[in-house]
């Protein structure tokens, strides 16, 4: 989930200022990048022509692939499991992301105003340390339905037990929560990191102007902060729709097809089943669908990068 | 992971403006540090509860399931994990009998995370200092190339890769899992590429005039200059590659290359399903997590410094 955002960082100090010695270095750099141009064209580039090129034939991974043309996408489009797969998906990335925005956003705003302090937000990471694989199992005994001490909070003060992991309307709900628990810090650090870009002299005029600090936090802040979060959102909800660690160790898609995100089902497909071809034409579809919503979200950040320049 | 950065050390502002914040309101911060003692609480409590877990004899944790503290203590749970209990002790103590050993799974971890860090940090490295410091042709063209490689989501690539790695015979190997990772991400590239271009080009030019090759200034200068980031870049890189559970799952089938967060969802789709062997699950969550951890204690202020944006101004 590794992001950049560049605004072109090549015009620092790149450009050519005369050297003692204008030589030409291209067979030294050729040499200097060489590892790293084999590892982008043989395990970058050649993989994503590959899928493209994998989800247009029939291949068990035994016998070499074979094109069938569109017979994949044509199954998918017919195939309700792939459109439950992609509605249970959405479900959860609309709860995961919409959950932890707001909490990060809460979380980081406080962090700036009562302690800039590292502890604080180191605590508040902590839990992004650990893999979604430890996250997940943590949660499972957690909300045991019979001994998890969540259920006995709940059975203590007064109300129903919940069948977190195995109800079909909690599922996918309770997976969400345990990704914002390990994913929440890193969010809420990342608006921090926005927030101290905002200059203090706006602060300062605002004060000279006589504002009101909530009148300043409303029209200072807030609108300054936009921009923060769109790149935060743009980060979040293409690592959210990629979804498997929690789903694999909790659930395997269960009970029934509930929380059978799309990844767990491509990944269903091609090792439960051996039908690479069939798999890949959906990740090809998960990638159009995330390759749209970066461009959407990407232009909407454009759109709205006037406001601190 | 990370985010590109430009050290997001806090400025050092002067006190009294930190809190865009209505001053002295006591009611307001006692409610915000009530909110923000929930959410501390909230993220460490789990972690606690995994060590009382894991401490706790699992047969008492039936009856004792709302007890604070481990429930008749006991190391039980640390010697399943690491294979240090019989069988027959295992199965009564509610776990699953087959001999198990997190030792090898840790060692494996440790393996792989160290192949993938060091390669692709070394390369990267030398890549960056390509495209920030050397002149040659088309670079422009080949930086924008690889620019675009931020774009591809992984997750893409790994059934394809899946399928090189089978053809290139190399499924079930430590090397398997580390090779797709080892050479390059576009990301730790464009991480040091970025400090490199921030490096004065003066203490370079002096060490050339001098008569030192560019090879030698890469590896007696720049490296050196960039010992910062470039640790920065390798615990990020290491944390990343210790949690990864997708890709390792699909390359591995057997305790020769199984890693520890694999080797987490194997034991526990062995345990018994009524009655799981909480205490063992525990103690082997604890192991998977503890290193990393570990790690953060010591570099806690470089990883939390290191999370922010670049592109930001």
């Amino acid at each position: 989930m590794s992001t950049i955002t560049t605004t072109k960082p090549a015009k620092t100090g790149a450009e050519p200022t005369p050297s003692p010695r204008k030589r030409d270095d291209t067979r030294l750099a050729l040499l200097f990048i060489l590892p790293a141009l084999i590892g982008f064209l043989v395990f970058m580039v050649w993989p994503t022509l590959r899928g493209i090129y994998l989800s247009f034939t029939k291949f068990n991974l035994l016998t070499p692939p074979e094109f069938n043309g569109l017979d994949n996408y044509v199954r998918m489009v017919q195939d309700p499991v792939f459109w439950n797969a992609l509605k249970v998906t959405l479900y959860y990335v609309v709860i995961n992301i919409g959950l932890q925005t707001v909490l990060a956003l809460i979380i980081a705003v406080l962090m700036q105003r009562l302690t800039k302090k590292t502890w604080l937000r180191g605590i508040v990471l902590t839990p992004y340390l650990v893999s979604n694989v430890v996250a997940a199992m943590v949660f499972l005994w957690v909300l045991d339905y019979q001994l998890g001490i969540g259920n006995k909070i709940i059975d203590a003060i007064g109300l129903d037990r919940i069948a977190f992991l195995s109800s079909d309307t909690w599922v996918i709900p309770t997976i969400a929560l345990i990704n914002v628990w390990r994913h929440v810090g890193y969010t809420a650090l990342l608006i921090f990191a926005g927030l101290q870009t905002i200059p203090e002299t706006m602060y300062e005029a605002g004060r000279v102007d006589g504002a009101s600090e909530i009148r300043m936090f409303r029209s200072i802040t807030v609108p300054l902060l936009r921009p923060i979060i769109a790149l935060v959102l743009i980060i979040t909800v293409v690592g959210s729709f990629q979804v498997f660690d929690t789903v694999a160790i909790t659930t395997r898609g269960g009970p029934v097809d509930s929380s059978r995100v799309l990844q767990y089902y491509i990944y269903d497909v091609a090792f439960g089943r051996f039908q690479f071809g069939y798999a890949s034409a959906m990740s090809v579809a998960l990638l159009i669908v995330l390759v749209v919503i970066t461009f959407i979200q990407y232009r909407l950040t454009r759109a709205e990068s006037s406001d601190l320049s | 992971m990370a985010t590109l950065t430009t050290p997001v050390d806090v400025p050092p502002a002067s006190p009294e403006k930190i809190a865009p914040e209505k001053p002295g309101f006591p009611a307001g911060r006692t409610l915000a540090w009530v909110f923000m003692i929930l959410v501390i609480v909230g993220s460490l409590f789990p972690f606690y509860w995994m060590l009382r877990t894991a401490l706790s004899s699992n047969n008492a944790l039936y009856a004792g399931s709302d007890s604070l503290l481990p429930v008749q203590p006991s190391w039980g749970g640390f010697e399943r994990v690491f294979g240090l209990q019989t069988g027959q002790a295992a199965i009564d103590a509610g776990g699953a009998g087959q001999p198990i050993s997190f030792w090898h799974y840790l060692i494996n971890s440790v393996i792989v995370s160290t192949l993938t860090t060091g390669g692709q940090v070394f390369f990267s490295a030398m890549a960056a200092y390509a495209f920030a410091r050397l002149q040659w042709k088309h670079r422009e063209k080949v930086v924008a190339f690889f620019l675009a490689g931020l774009m591809i989501p992984t997750i893409f690539t790994l059934l394809p890769n899946f399928v090189l790695i089978k053809q290139l015979g190399l499924v079930d190997t430590l090397l398997g899992i580390s090779l797709p990772s080892m050479l390059m991400t576009p990301f730790a590239v464009f991480f040091l590429r970025q400090f490199f271009l921030g490096i004065s080009r003066e203490v370079e030019e002096a060490a050339l005039v001098e008569g030192a090759s560019k090879v030698r200034v890469f590896f007696r200068l720049i490296l050196p200059m960039s010992t910062a980031p470039i640790a920065t870049l390798s615990i990020l890189t290491y944390i990343t590659s210790w949690n990864d559970y997708f890709w390792p799952l699909m390359v591995s089938y057997t305790d020769r290359s199984r890693v520890l967060t694999v080797a987490l969802g194997v034991f526990k789709s062995q345990t018994p399903s009524t009655g799981p062997d909480w205490s063992g699950l525990m103690a082997a969550t604890l192991v998977a997590a503890l290193p990393m951890l570990i790690l953060f204690c010591f570099f806690a202020r470089r990883i939390v410094n290191s999370i922010g944006f670049s592109g930001i101004k």
